[in-house]
C-alpha cells in the first residue's frame, strides 16, 4: 500500500456514510442466497403446515389441525421415541470415547500420536452412504464378517440387521463416523489450555487425574457443550443411515423409523406435503428447544 | 489467547487452528516431556483399530470377484486378485455411468463447495470487520438457522424448486449447497482474530478501496481459515445424500453417493442384477479422492497455520 496516497485528505462525510453500509457488500451475497435456501423454505413450510390438500375439495385452511394430528399420531411418536433412545445411548458413548481419545493424545504419552489423530479422524471423510453400505455388508450373514464368524466358530450370532438390533447397528455406524470429528474438537480445545496452568499444577504436586478433572475438563466445557448440541441435532435428524440400510434390512426399518424418514415418506411416497411439513416443523422446534436447554445448562456454571 | 472462555466461539474454530501444532516445534507444553505409556497406546489402539478395520475390510474386498465375496473370509484376500478387473468393470458398467456420476460429483463440489466458501469468507469478513445497520439481525438469523434441522427445509425447498422448474437439474443440488452457516461462523471468528483493525485503518488512510483491501491484504491473511472452510464444505458436498435424493430423479445427474446406493438397491429389486463387487469397488473409488484431498489440504493448512501462529 506504500504507493498509495501519502497525504490523506480528511474523510468526507459522504464517504463515511458509504462505509457505514459497505459491510453489506460483503455480507449481502451470503444473505441473499441464505434468504432463498433457508428463510423462504422455513416460511413456506409454516405456510404449508396450516393447510390441507385433498383431491376432492382442493386446499383449505385448517389452522393447527395438522399439529393436532401429529400429536395423536402413533407412528410419529414411535419415530420420536426411537431417536430419543438413540440420543440417550449413542451420544454419551460417542462423546465419551472421543473425549478419552482426545485426552490420551493430548497427554503426550502415546507412541505415534499424529498417526492416531489422523487415523481416527479419517472416517469423517467417508460418505455416510459408503459407511452405511460397508457396515451393512459386514453385518450381513451372507458375505459379511458376522457370517464369517458364525461359520468359523459354528455359532449363530444375533443378526445385527434384525428389527431388535438394527437401531444399535445404526448407532455403531454413526459412532464410527463421528468419533474422530468430536475427538478433534476436544483435542483442539485442550491445546488452548495455557501452559502456565500445568506448570502451576505441577508445582502443587497434582497428579494426572487431578489435572484432568480440575484443569482440562473445565477448560473444554465450551467444546463439550457444542459437540453435545451438534450430536443432538444429528440424532434428531437421523436419516441417511436408516434410509440406506433399508435396502439391506427391508423388514427391520419401517417407513416411519425416524421422524425424518417419516417426513420423507409422507411427502415423497404419500404426497402428503402439508402433514410432512408439520412433522418437520415440530422436529425443528423440538431440536431448537433441546439445544437451547443444553446450552443454558452447560454454560451456567461458567458465568 | 491466554484464557479460554466457553462463551467465545473458540472451541469450534479450534480443530483447524490447533491442527497446526504437531508440525510446529514441540511446545514445552509440560515442563518435562511426559513418559510414553505402552498401556495407554494399546488402549487407544482399540479405537484406532475400530476406525481403520472397516476401511481395511473395504479395501480387501475390492480385490474379490463376486463369487469370492460369498466364499472367502472377509478380512483376508480371496482366491483371485480382481481389483483391476473390478475397477475396469466399475467404470465401464452401464456405458460408464460411474464416470458420469464422478464428474457430476466434481461439478457439485467445485461449484457448491467453492461457492459456499466464497460466500462464507466474504460474509465472515464483513461481519467481523464492519459495523453496519442490521448486523445484529444477521447474527441472530444465522445463529438461529444453524439449529434448524436440514430436513425441516428439505420438503419445502423441494416444492419451491419444483415450482421454479429447478428440480432434476444440477442447480437444485448446487444452490442449497452454497450456504454453510457453520463456515460463515468459522470465518467470522477467524477473521476477527487474523486481521488487525489497525491494518484496515492503514489501508483506508492510504485510500485503498474496500474491495481492494479485502482481496490484496486480507485474503492472504485469511488463507488458513479459507482452506479449513473449503475442506469442510468439500466433505459436506461430496458426501451429500439427502439433498440429491429428493431433488434428482434422472440417474444422469446423480452424484456418486446416490449412484452407489442405486447399485446396491438394484440387487433387491426383482430381476435386478446383483453387483456387490462393483458397489464395493465403487465405494473405494468414491473415498480415495476425498482422503487424498483431506491429507493434502491438511498439510497445506498446517504449514499455513504454523506460519500464522508465530505470535503465540
Amino acid at each position: 500500500m506504500a504507493q498509495a496516497v501519502a497525504v490523506t485528505p480528511p474523510v468526507a462525510p459522504r464517504r463515511r456514510q458509504a462505509r457505514r453500509w459497505s459491510g453489506w457488500g460483503f455480507v449481502g451475497p451470503f444473505m441473499a442466497v441464505f434468504a432463498l435456501v433457508f428463510l423462504a423454505p422455513i416460511i413456506y413450510s409454516i405456510w404449508l403446515s396450516v393447510f390441507r390438500t385433498q383431491l376432492v375439495g382442493g386446499t383449505t385452511f385448517v389452522g393447527l389441525e395438522n399439529y393436532q394430528r401429529a400429536l395423536q399420531d402413533d407412528q410419529f411418536w414411535s419415530a420420536l421415541g426411537r431417536v430419543s433412545a438413540f440420543l440417550v445411548v449413542q451420544v454419551p458413548i460417542m462423546l465419551g470415547i472421543a473425549l478419552l481419545v482426545a485426552l490420551a493424545i493430548d497427554s503426550g504419552r502415546l507412541y505415534g500420536r499424529d498417526f492416531f489423530r489422523i487415523s481416527i479422524f479419517l472416517p469423517y471423510a467417508v460418505p455416510a452412504v459408503v459407511a452405511t453400505l460397508m457396515w451393512g455388508f459386514m453385518y450381513g450373514t451372507r458375505f459379511g464378517l458376522v457370517g464369517n464368524i458364525n461359520d468359523a466358530l459354528g455359532v449363530s450370532l444375533p443378526n445385527p440387521l434384525s428389527p431388535d438390533l438394527v437401531l444399535a447397528a445404526i448407532g455403531n455406524i454413526v459412532t464410527w463416523e463421528f468419533v474422530g470429528y468430536n475427538m478433534l474438537i476436544f483435542y483442539a480445545a485442550l491445546r488452548t489450555v495455557p501452559t502456565s496452568l500445568y506448570e502451576a499444577a505441577e508445582i502443587d504436586g497434582a497428579g494426572q487425574w487431578q489435572v484432568i478433572r480440575a484443569i482440562k475438563i473445565p477448560a473444554i466445557r465450551g467444546a463439550l457443550v457444542i459437540a453435545t448440541i451438534f450430536s443432538i441435532i444429528g440424532s434428531f435428524q437421523l436419516f441417511n443411515e436408516p434410509s440406506i440400510l433399508q435396502a439391506l434390512a427391508p423388514n427391520a426399518i419401517t417407513t416411519y423409523f425416524t421422524p425424518n424418514l417419516y417426513a420423507y415418506s409422507l411427502s415423497f411416497s404419500g404426497q402428503q406435503y402439508n402433514y410432512s411439513a408439520t412433522v418437520a416443523i415440530i422436529m425443528g422446534l423440538l431440536t431448537m428447544a433441546i439445544a437451547y436447554v443444553v446450552q443454558l445448562r452447560g454454560m451456567r456454571k461458567e458465568a | 489467547m491466554t484464557t479460554q472462555s466457553p462463551t467465545t466461539p473458540r472451541p469450534v474454530r479450534g480443530p483447524r487452528l490447533r491442527q497446526a501444532r504437531p508440525t510446529s516445534p514441540r511446545r514445552g507444553h509440560r515442563g518435562s516431556r511426559p513418559r510414553r505409556s505402552p498401556l495407554l497406546t494399546v488402549l487407544t489402539g482399540i479405537v484406532l483399530v475400530y476406525s481403520l478395520l472397516p476401511l481395511a475390510w473395504l479395501l480387501i474386498n475390492a480385490t474379490k470377484t463376486q463369487g469370492d465375496l460369498f466364499t472367502s473370509f472377509g478380512l483376508w484376500f480371496g482366491d483371485s486378485f480382481a481389483l483391476f478387473s473390478n475397477i475396469a468393470a466399475t467404470v465401464s458398467y452401464d456405458d460408464g455411468i460411474f464416470l458420469r456420476w464422478f464428474a457430476n460429483t466434481v461439478l457439485y463440489v467445485v461449484l457448491g463447495a467453492g461457492g459456499a466458501t466464497a460466500l462464507a469468507v466474504a460474509g465472515g469478513y464483513g461481519l467481523a470487520k464492519f459495523d453496519f445497520p442490521g448486523k445484529r439481525g444477521v447474527f441472530a438469523v444465522v445463529i438461529g438457522a444453524v439449529a434448524v434441522p436440514g430436513t425441516a427445509l428439505a420438503v419445502p425447498t423441494f416444492l419451491m424448486f419444483s415450482q421454479m422448474g429447478l428440480t432434476n437439474t444440477p442447480w437444485s443440488v448446487i444452490i442449497p449447497s452454497l450456504i454453510s452457516p457453520f463456515g460463515l461462523y468459522l470465518m467470522w471468528t477467524f477473521a476477527a482474530e487474523a486481521i488487525p483493525r489497525e491494518l484496515l485503518e492503514a489501508a483506508r488512510v492510504d485510500g485503498a478501496s474496500e474491495l481492494r483491501t479485502f482481496v490484496q491484504i486480507c485474503l492472504p491473511l485469511l488463507a488458513p481459515g479459507i482452506v479449513t472452510v473449503l475442506l469442510f464444505t468439500m466433505v459436506a458436498t461430496w458426501n451429500n445424500y439427502f439433498l440429491p435424493l429428493i431433488m434428482l430423479k434422472n440417474p444422469d445427474w446423480y452424484p456418486l453417493t446416490l449412484g452407489l446406493n442405486a447399485w446396491n438397491a438394484q440387487a433387491a429389486t426383482a430381476g435386478g442384477e446383483a453387483i456387490f463387487n462393483l458397489v464395493i469397488t465403487g465405494s473405494v473409488l468414491t473415498i480415495v479422492p476425498l482422503v487424498i484431498a483431506f491429507l493434502f489440504l491438511q498439510r497445506y493448512w498446517q504449514s499455513g497455520l504454523a506460519a500464522g501462529s508465530v505470535k503465540e
